[in-house]
């Protein structure tokens, strides 16, 4: 069932529960694995959380909910579609999928990168936070649907609607609703009433095209587009118009 | 606005023992004593005043009183001065009503229509004086049955177990809400006396990751502060669905809380509000919650117990039996006096019902169902004393948490205005001069005082019942009879008529 060579090694996961498929990342981790292939994933859940060390994993196959979970510091890329929860309250690291994410795709990202080649569920980017230099990113290479980037407390989260066909809009409604942190760069069409209540429309700045395009770029690499096709299209910035969305709801 | 609200208390200052010291001026955060240099008087505006009694306590004369303002509306069964006073601000603000503590209202405190037995004649009592009591408790899953060996070693695979020494815990009160010296007092009361705190949803600062094996680390429908180092500094990791003084609503703690140190372990911006929602975004069923259970405990590699806390509601007996089924190796049961930081008035004084017929109902529950042994019960909201306490392991719980008895060992005069950021004790602010007033090594030793009071009083309460060991006290409402209760109130707490 297992091969290996040194520190690649490549796992054949069919029929194996979340906690033995996690078991014997542990174990290939402990044993300083520093690339492990996963072949015939199939929903289990929890990949890549609770490992200890750096060590990228590559999936082939559908994992399940909570991919990358309170992860930090791992490498995942899945070649397939990722479930709910990916990247969950992750830390450090970074995702890669090449297909759809679904919802809840970043809750509570304290840091790390997540790229999703194409759509992504409810709720996109909730809670996001970041401090000084822990800023975590989520790009999405299609569109969201409803709440994206709901509480958002900070880091950035793009959204390239690159499988909108022309004048379509991203369906997304309650963009950014509650939103009091980070900032959200959206390319192509969106209404006004699609917005959350509590989200400010810019053009972008010089800095803000900076923080953009690299990010851009990484998704080309990922995904293997033209990064420059993608920033001739128009984006617009959505950031919080208040510190304290909900600061005059009570009465002292 | 022209305020129609009269002030709620009166100001006394005897004025041949006033020495116009200002230390009232100096401790008073409401802006209610001021010094008038013309006059060389110290002089109230009363209308400032919360009763907090912080300027009493510290009047080196003892020359002031604070009393209630007698102001008498007419005669009203049904428009207390509550009910008008509360609509007055409302019509002023138009904002919800925000309050702080646990439910003041007149709700049946059931602890105090049961009572406990003791030994008489027929078996004799033990005096705990000389003879061994044991208050050691263990919390997490029980297995259905153990296995011995030859040598009679044990060879069921224990699920991980804490033990605490004494079945009193010190509830969930996030950093942000309570200071960081009050979070230090707490972690090193529990760390002497061999019990656990807990750091509340708002993340652990990093400079009490020494106490982690007395700490019970939280995560919240915010997220804040969780991560894998967090997780695994912490002796247990409880999952807060719900408190028994908002059930159902999220947090807001308010922007003026959020200070530099608070915006670095929560993860966002200083001044602004940290907002937890109402619902986990990745729990809306019991099986999302065992998901919730088994990312923790995969983050943690089965080294800990997992714990998720609820507020004692309606169906509190269904829901708790569906966390042990999730997954839950402790659940925690928050009744309808739980306090709280800040809360909808409307909500904590509505919402919820009684600890102690929420407990007796899960634990009957989980005994019907035999599950019981999977998961320890934890009760939390208005335990006062330590025969609460016994009450409430004879109904059934585990262990305990205590919340506003702990924050009153520190010094909290109960004057709910834990949500206003200014508490005058020192507690419930993160203004760094207010907290300063809590001195850590103080705080331990009010907190370990009082626990130690409390262990000693258990143990004369079991002798004086005829055990030895809390364990035999656990769940045996035999030893509880009711007074001033209903059939049905009886039948729901398993417990029967005092004298029967």
């Amino acid at each position: 069932m297992i091969q290996a060579t040194q520190n690649e090694v490549t796992v054949d996961v069919a029929g194996l529960n979340f906690r033995e498929l996690n078991l014997i990342l542990r174990e290939k981790v402990a044993c300083r694995a520093e690339k492990i292939t996963l072949l015939n994933v199939c929903g289990q859940r929890y990949i890549g959380t609770g490992l200890e060390r750096p060590v990228s994993i590559d999936i082939v196959g559908t994992p399940g909910n909570n991919l990358g979970s309170f992860m930090d510091g791992q490498c995942i890329s899945v070649y397939g579609n990722a479930q709910d929860g990916t990247g969950n309250t992750m830390n450090e690291g970074q995702i890669v999928v090449h297909g759809h994410a679904g919802d809840i795709t970043g809750l509570a990202a304290r840091g790390g990168k997540i790229f999703i080649r194409d759509d992504v569920g409810y709720r996109a980017g909730i809670h996001m936070k970041e401090y000084q230099a822990k800023k975590p990113a989520l790009v999405i290479g299609g569109t969201a649907q409803d709440f994206a980037g709901e509480y958002m407390a900070g880091g950035v989260l793009i959204l390239l609607g690159l499988n909108l066909k022309d004048g379509e809009c991203h369906r997304a409604n309650y963009i950014g609703t509650g939103m009091h942190g980070g900032v959200m760069y959206l390319r192509g069409e969106v209404d006004e009433f699609q917005l959350g209540k509590e989200v400010g429309v810019a053009e972008l700045a010089d800095d803000d095209y900076q923080v953009l395009r690299e990010y851009v770029n990484e998704y080309s690499d990922h995904f293997d587009c033209d990064a420059k096709e993608i920033m001739s299209g128009r984006f617009i910035k959505l950031y919080p118009r208040y510190l304290r969305p909900y600061g005059r709801l009570y009465a002292y | 606005m022209k305020t129609y609200l009269p002030s709620r208390f009166i100001v006394e200052r005897d004025k041949d023992r006033c020495i116009r010291c200002q230390v009232c001026v100096n401790q008073c955060s409401f802006d209610t004593h001021y010094y008038d240099c013309d006059d060389d008087a110290i002089c109230a505006s009363e209308n400032n005043c919360i009763g907090c009694h912080r300027c009493v306590s510290f009047c080196p004369t003892d020359a002031l009183t604070v009393r209630q303002n007698p102001l008498e509306y007419k005669s009203n069964y049904n428009w207390t001065a509550e009910a008008i006073e509360n609509i007055g601000k409302q019509a002023e603000t138009g904002g919800v009503l925000l309050t702080g503590m646990g439910n003041d209202k007149g709700y049946p405190i059931y602890w105090d229509h049961l009572v406990l037995n003791a030994s008489q004649v027929t078996n004799p009592s033990i005096d705990p004086l000389r003879e061994p009591m044991e208050l050691t408790t263990y919390l997490g899953r029980k297995p259905n049955e153990v296995e011995l060996d030859g040598d009679g070693k044990l060879v069921t695979k224990l699920a991980p177990q804490v033990r605490i020494e004494i079945p009193v815990m010190f509830s969930a009160m996030s950093y942000g809400a309570v200071s960081l010296n009050v979070h230090k007092s707490l972690a090193r009361a529990a760390e002497q006396m061999g019990t656990l705190w807990n750091t509340g949803e708002g993340g652990l600062h990093p400079d009490l990751y020494q106490y982690g094996d007395n700490t019970i680390v939280q995560t919240a429908s915010g997220r804040f502060g969780v991560h894998a180092g967090y997780l695994d500094a912490g002796r247990i990791v409880e999952i807060k669905i719900g408190q028994g003084a908002k059930p159902g609503i999220g947090g807001h703690l308010p922007g003026e809380k959020v200070s530099a140190e608070v915006s670095m372990t929560r993860m966002i911006p200083q001044g602004t509000d940290a907002l937890s929602p109402a619902p986990h975004h990745d729990i809306y069923s019991i099986e999302d919650l065992a998901q919730l259970v088994y990312a923790l405990k995969e983050a943690t590699n089965y080294t800990k117990p997992i714990s998720v806390k609820i507020a004692a509601v309606h169906n509190a007996a269904a829901i708790a039996s569906g966390m042990v089924r999730a997954g839950a190796d402790i659940i925690v049961l928050d009744g309808l006096r739980g306090s709280t930081g800040a809360a909808p008035k409307v909500i904590r004084d509505n919402v919820g019902i009684p600890i102690e017929l929420a407990l007796a109902s899960v634990d009957t529950r989980l005994r019907q169902e035999g599950i019981r042994n999977q998961a320890s019960v934890v009760i939390a909201g208005g335990i006062r004393n330590s025969g609460d306490v016994a009450k409430a392991i004879a109904l059934g719980a585990d262990a305990v948490y205590i919340g506003t008895a702990a924050l009153i060992a520190l010094g909290c005069h109960v004057c709910q205005q834990c949500h206003t950021g200014k508490c005058a004790w020192g507690i419930c602010t993160t203004d760094l001069a207010l907290t300063k007033r809590i001195n850590p090594d103080i705080g331990a030793r009010r907190l370990a005082n009082m626990l130690r009071g409390w262990s000693i009083e258990l143990k004369d309460i079991l002798g004086a019942m005829g055990v030895n060991a809390l364990e035999s006290l656990r769940g045996n409402r035999l030893h509880l009879r009711g007074v001033g209760l209903t059939d049905s109130e009886l039948e729901i707490l398993g417990v029967r008529m005092a004298g029967s």
